[in-house]
C-alpha cells in the first residue's frame, strides 16, 4: 500500500557506513502499557554520518521510542544494539556513557540554576565545575552557539535555552544525538543556524535522529526517514525523493485533507479595532505591550507571527479581558468600546477566545467536557436559566462539537484531561466556533496537534471567516499563517509591526521582523492599523 | 551587663532547636518535598530523646534516640508521599497529629522524671572573659553542632555536586528524571535528613533546655521552624539570621512580660509568623524573576518507566 520503499535495505545511506554494522539498531522493540502498545516491534537502523528523521503523528510512538533508546523507558520486548552488541540500558547515564545524547522537546532545563550548572547536571560528574565552565565556553565558541555560563535559565530566551540543551549534549561528545522537535520554537533564522550545526555534526561522522513535524525541513536536512503510525513502523525511505504530501500520507494513513482554497471573501465592516493599546507587564520580566493598533474587518483573518514570549500572551489577555485596560476605547468590538469590560461582557458582545494552553487555561483538566463548555458558554445562549445550569444544553454542546470536529474520546462526557492534545484542541476550538462568534481571538490554534486535526481546525477557522466573522490568529507556525491569514503582522518586544498582505509576506521578511530587524530600514515599532 | 549576657545566652539556647529543625527542613524543601510534620517529629524526638537519656544516663544516647525517632517518623512520611504519591500537605499535617499523640504515649512514663542537662563547654581562661567568654566558649555541644550543621549544609548545597543534584530535583523533577537522576531516592534521603534534624531539635529541649519532659513541650517550635525556612527564602545564611531573630523574639517576650511592658504576649508570639508574611511580601515585590521557592516544592512526582 505504501509505495516507494518499505525496507531500510532498499535505501542505501547517503554516507556509506564505515563499518558493516549500524551504530545503533533496534530489533523488534516493543513497549506496552497494559493493553496499550506504544511501540510495536520496531526495527530501526542508525548509521554514522546520517541524519535520520523520525516522523509520525502525535501518539504514533516517537517519544516512547527515543526515550527507550535513551534509557529512560525499559522496553517490554525486543533488543537494542549498539555497534552490533546487544545492550540493556539501566538509565540515561549509561546511554550517555555509550555516546548517546538527547535534546528534549520540552526542555529539560532548571530555570533557577545557571547555564553552567544546567550543563554540569547533564554530564557525568567526573569533571570539576571549573573545567566544565571552561569546556562549555570552548564548545559554545566552536559551534557558534554563544552562551553566558553565569546567567540563570529563566533570564534567557527560548532560542538561548535550546542552545543550552544542544551545547550540553555536544559536551558529552556524542556519537549519536537525538533531537526531539528542535525547531518548533525557533525563528526561521535560528532554525537555519541550527541546521548549520547539524550539518557539521554529520560531517564529523556523528549520527543524528531528528524528530520534526515540519516536513519541508526534513526533506531539506535528512538522509533517511522512518515513519511511525499507531506505534508501528510504516516505512523507511529517503525523504529527499518524497514530497511533503506523500510523507504526510504515510504518517496519517489516509489522504490529508487539503484546506480548501478560499473563494472571494466578502470583507465587511470593522469588527475588532484596537487603538494604541498599552499594557504594563504583570510580572517584573514580562513584556509590556506598546502602542498596539489594528483593525480587523468581518470576513478577514489577521495572523500574528512572532517568537514566543514577545507579548502574544499579554495581547491575548488584553483582548480577552483577562486583563482589562483602563481606557475603554482601546479595544472596540462591533462598535462598542470594551477595553474596561470583563471577559464575560465581551463574550456577550459576540467575542470568543481560545488561549494557547488548552489544558489548564482553555479547559479545567479535572472537569468534564460539558462543564468546560459551560465555563465559556454561560454568558450567552441557553446553558443557564434563572441561575440553574441546563445540563442537557451543555451536553448538547459537547455532542455538537464532537460531531462537527471529529473529537475522539472514550465516552460521551469525559474529563478534559483524558483527551489527547489534538482532540482536546478540536473540542476547545469547536466549543467557541459553535457559538458563532462575531470576533474570534485564537492563540496557537494547532500547537502540538497532528496534521489531520490541524487541517480540520484550519478549515473551520476559514469557514468561520467566510461566514463574516473577524479572526485574529496568533501562531508561531509561519506555514499555518501563510495558509489561512489574509494579512500577517509580527510581534516583537511587545510591539506589533504593520500587517503585510499575504502576497508580500514571505518567510524571509517575516523572519527578519521576528528577529527584530525591519524589512525596509524602517523601525518595525511603528505599527499601522489596516 | 549581667542582664545582657543572660539575655544573649537564653536567646542562643532558644534559637538552637529552631536552627536545627529549620536546617533539616530547608534540605527537605530544597529537594522539592514539603514536610509539614516538623512539629510532630520534634515532639517525638523530645520524648524519645528524654527516654533514651533517662534510661541510659547518657545525653549522647538521648540525642541519638531523638535523631532516630525523628528519622523513623519521617520515613513514614516518605513512604506515603514518595512511595504512594499521597498529597504532601495532608500527610505532613497528619504526621504532626500522629507525632503529638505518639509522644504522649512514649513520654507518659517519663513525666515527672529529671535528668541533668547537657554540660556546657568550659575552657579555663577563654570562657572566663567577661561578656563574650561564656557566649562564645561556654555553650553546650548542641549550639556548636547546630552552627556546624548549617555551615555544612551550605557547603553541601552550593559546593558539591550532590547538592547541585538535590537543588535540581527541587527545581524541576521532570528534567532531573529525564537526565537520569533518581529523584525519589534523593528526596527520600532529604526527607530522612529533615526528620533526623527535627528529632535532634526536639531532643534538645529536654536534654539541654529544661531537664524534664512534658507532653507538648515543643509548643509550636516546629511551626516556627517551618516559617523560618520560608523567611530565609530557602537560603542557609538567611536561615541563621532568622533563627536567632525568631529566638530573640520569644525570649524578649518573656522579658517584656517580666518587666511589665504592656505588649500582649499573644502579639509577641505571633511576631515570627508576621515577620514571615512581611518577608514573603517583600520578596515577591522585589523579586527579580525566577522563583524564590524551589519550583517543584510540594508537588508529587511519579516517574514513568
Amino acid at each position: 500500500m505504501i509505495k516507494p520503499c518499505q525496507r531500510m535495505s532498499d535505501v542505501p545511506p547517503v554516507v556509506s557506513p564505515v563499518r558493516g554494522t549500524p551504530l545503533l539498531q533496534t530489533v523488534g522493540l516493543t513497549k506496552r502499557y497494559g493493553d496499550f502498545v506504544a511501540n510495536d516491534s520496531i526495527d530501526l537502523e542508525i548509521w554514522p554520518g546520517q541524519i535520520h528523521a523520525l516522523l509520525g503523528e502525535n501518539g504514533a510512538g516517537k517519544s516512547t521510542l527515543v526515550k527507550t533508546i535513551y534509557g529512560l523507558i525499559q522496553p517490554s520486548a525486543g533488543e537494542l544494539r549498539w555497534q552490533g552488541q546487544a545492550i540493556a540500558l539501566s538509565g540515561p547515564a549509561q546511554a550517555r556513557d555509550l555516546g548517546i545524547g538527547m535534546v528534549f522537546q520540552h526542555f529539560s532545563l532548571f530555570d533557577n540554576l545557571t547555564v553552567a550548572e544546567n550543563v554540569a547536571l547533564g554530564l557525568d560528574g567526573k569533571e570539576s565545575f571549573k573545567a566544565i565552565s571552561a569546556r562549555l565556553a570552548q564548545v559554545a565558541r566552536d559551534y557558534g552557539l554563544p552562551l553566558d555560563p553565569k546567567r540563570e535559565v529563566w533570564q534567557l530566551s527560548v532560542g538561548e535555552r535550546q542552545r543550552i540543551e544542544i551545547v550540553r549534549a555536544l559536551m558529552q561528545n556524542p556519537k549519536f544525538l537525538i533531537l526531539d522537535e528542535p525547531t518548533a520554537v525557533l525563528t526561521p533564522q535560528e532554525a537555519d543556524q541550527l541546521f548549520v550545526v547539524l550539518e557539521r555534526l554529520k560531517a564529523e561522522g556523528r549520527a543524528i535522529l531528528y524528530i520534526s513535524h515540519k516536513l519541508e525541513e526534513v526533506k531539506r536536512l535528512c538522509d533517511t526517514a522512518t515513519i511511525l503510525r499507531g506505534g508501528r513502523k510504516i516505512a523507511t525511505c529517503n525523504p529527499k525523493l518524497e514530497t511533503a504530501a506523500s510523507l504526510a500520507r504515510m504518517m496519517v494513513g489516509t489522504e490529508v485533507k487539503e484546506v480548501k482554497p478560499r473563494g472571494e471573501r466578502r470583507i465587511t465592516v470593522p469588527r475588532l479595532v484596537v487603538n494604541d493599546l498599552n499594557l504594563p507587564p504583570d510580572d517584573p520580566h514580562g513584556v509590556s505591550l506598546q502602542h498596539i493598533s489594528l483593525e480587523l474587518k468581518g470576513g478577514e483573518i489577521l495572523g500574528i507571527a512572532g517568537v514566543a514570549g514577545n507579548g502574544q500572551d499579554e495581547l491575548f489577555a488584553a483582548l480577552s479581558g483577562e486583563r482589562p485596560v483602563k481606557e475603554p476605547g482601546n479595544i472596540i468590538i462591533d462598535g462598542i468600546a470594551c477595553g474596561h469590560l470583563s471577559i464575560t461582557h465581551r463574550r456577550k458582545l459576540g467575542a470568543a477566545f481560545v488561549p494557547e494552553e488548552r489544558l489548564g487555561h482553555g479547559t479545567a483538566p479535572r472537569m468534564r467536557l460539558s462543564e468546560n463548555a459551560l465555563l465559556t458558554g454561560h454568558a450567552a445562549g441557553d446553558m443557564v436559566r434563572h441561575g440553574f445550569v441546563n445540563a442537557a444544553a451543555t451536553l448538547q454542546t459537547v455532542d455538537r462539537a464532537t460531531q462537527a470536529f471529529d473529537v475522539r474520546k472514550a465516552k460521551r462526557d469525559p474529563e478534559a484531561a483524558s483527551l489527547s492534545g489534538g482532540n482536546l484542541q478540536k473540542f476547545v476550538v469547536g466549543r467557541e466556533i459553535l457559538r458563532n462568534p462575531a470576533v474570534l481571538v485564537v492563540n496557537q490554534p494547532t500547537w502540538g496537534v497532528d496534521a489531520g486535526a490541524a487541517a480540520i481546525i484550519r478549515q473551520a477557522l476559514l469557514d468561520l471567516a467566510d461566514q463574516g466573522a473577524a479572526l485574529l490568529v496568533t501562531s508561531q507556525d509561519l506555514d499555518e499563517l501563510m495558509e489561512i491569514a489574509d494579512r500577517i503582522a509580527v510581534m516583537f518586544h511587545g510591539q506589533l509591526s504593520a500587517a503585510l498582505p499575504r502576497s508580500e509576506a514571505t518567510r524571509e521578511r517575516l523572519g527578519l521582523l521576528m528577529g527584530g530587524s525591519s524589512i525596509d530600514g524602517k523601525d518595525p515599532a511603528h505599527a499601522a492599523g489596516a | 551587663m549581667e542582664l545582657v549576657e543572660a539575655i544573649i545566652l537564653s536567646v542562643l539556647a532558644a534559637s538552637t532547636p529552631l536552627l536545627i529543625a529549620a536546617t533539616g527542613e530547608l534540605v527537605t524543601e530544597r529537594s522539592g518535598v514539603l514536610n509539614l510534620g516538623v512539629e510532630g517529629m520534634m515532639i517525638v524526638g523530645a520524648a524519645c530523646g528524654f527516654g533514651g537519656a533517662w534510661l541510659s544516663g547518657s545525653i549522647i544516647v538521648g540525642a541519638l534516640c531523638g535523631i532516630l525517632a525523628g528519622a523513623a517518623l519521617s520515613l513514614i512520611f516518605a513512604l506515603m508521599t514518595l512511595g504512594l504519591a499521597v498529597n504532601q500537605v495532608a500527610t505532613g499535617l497528619a504526621l504532626t497529629i500522629l507525632g503529638i499523640g505518639l509522644s504522649g504515649l512514649i513520654g507518659a512514663r517519663f513525666v515527672g522524671e529529671r535528668i541533668s542537662t547537657a554540660p556546657h563547654l568550659h575552657i579555663p581562661g577563654l570562657s572566663d572573659i567577661p561578656l563574650v567568654g561564656r557566649i562564645l566558649f561556654g555553650e553546650d555541644a548542641f549550639v556548636y553542632l547546630s552552627i556546624a550543621l548549617i555551615i555544612g549544609v551550605w557547603w553541601f548545597l552550593y559546593r558539591t555536586r550532590a547538592g547541585l543534584v538535590l537543588r535540581a530535583c527541587g527545581d524541576n523533577h521532570v528534567s532531573a528524571h529525564a537526565l537520569g537522576y533518581p529523584v525519589l531516592r534523593i528526596r527520600l534521603l532529604a526527607v530522612l535528613f529533615g526528620g533526623a534534624c527535627a528529632g535532634l531539635a526536639g531532643a534538645y529541649l529536654p536534654l539541654a533546655y529544661t531537664p524534664f519532659f512534658i507532653p507538648g513541650m515543643t509548643a509550636g517550635r516546629g511551626w516556627i521552624a517551618l516559617a523560618l525556612v520560608v523567611f530565609s527564602s530557602w537560603r542557609p545564611a538567611r536561615l541563621v539570621i532568622g533563627a536567632y531573630l525568631f529566638g530573640a523574639v520569644t525570649i524578649l517576650q518573656l522579658h517584656a512580660q517580666g518587666a511589665g511592658i504592656g505588649i500582649p504576649s499573644q502579639f509577641m508570639s505571633a511576631l515570627p509568623y508576621l515577620a514571615t508574611v512581611i518577608v514573603l511580601v517583600l520578596l515577591s515585590r522585589t523579586r527579580t524573576g525566577g522563583s524564590t521557592a524551589p519550583a517543584a516544592l510540594g508537588t508529587v512526582f511519579v516517574p514513568d518507566r
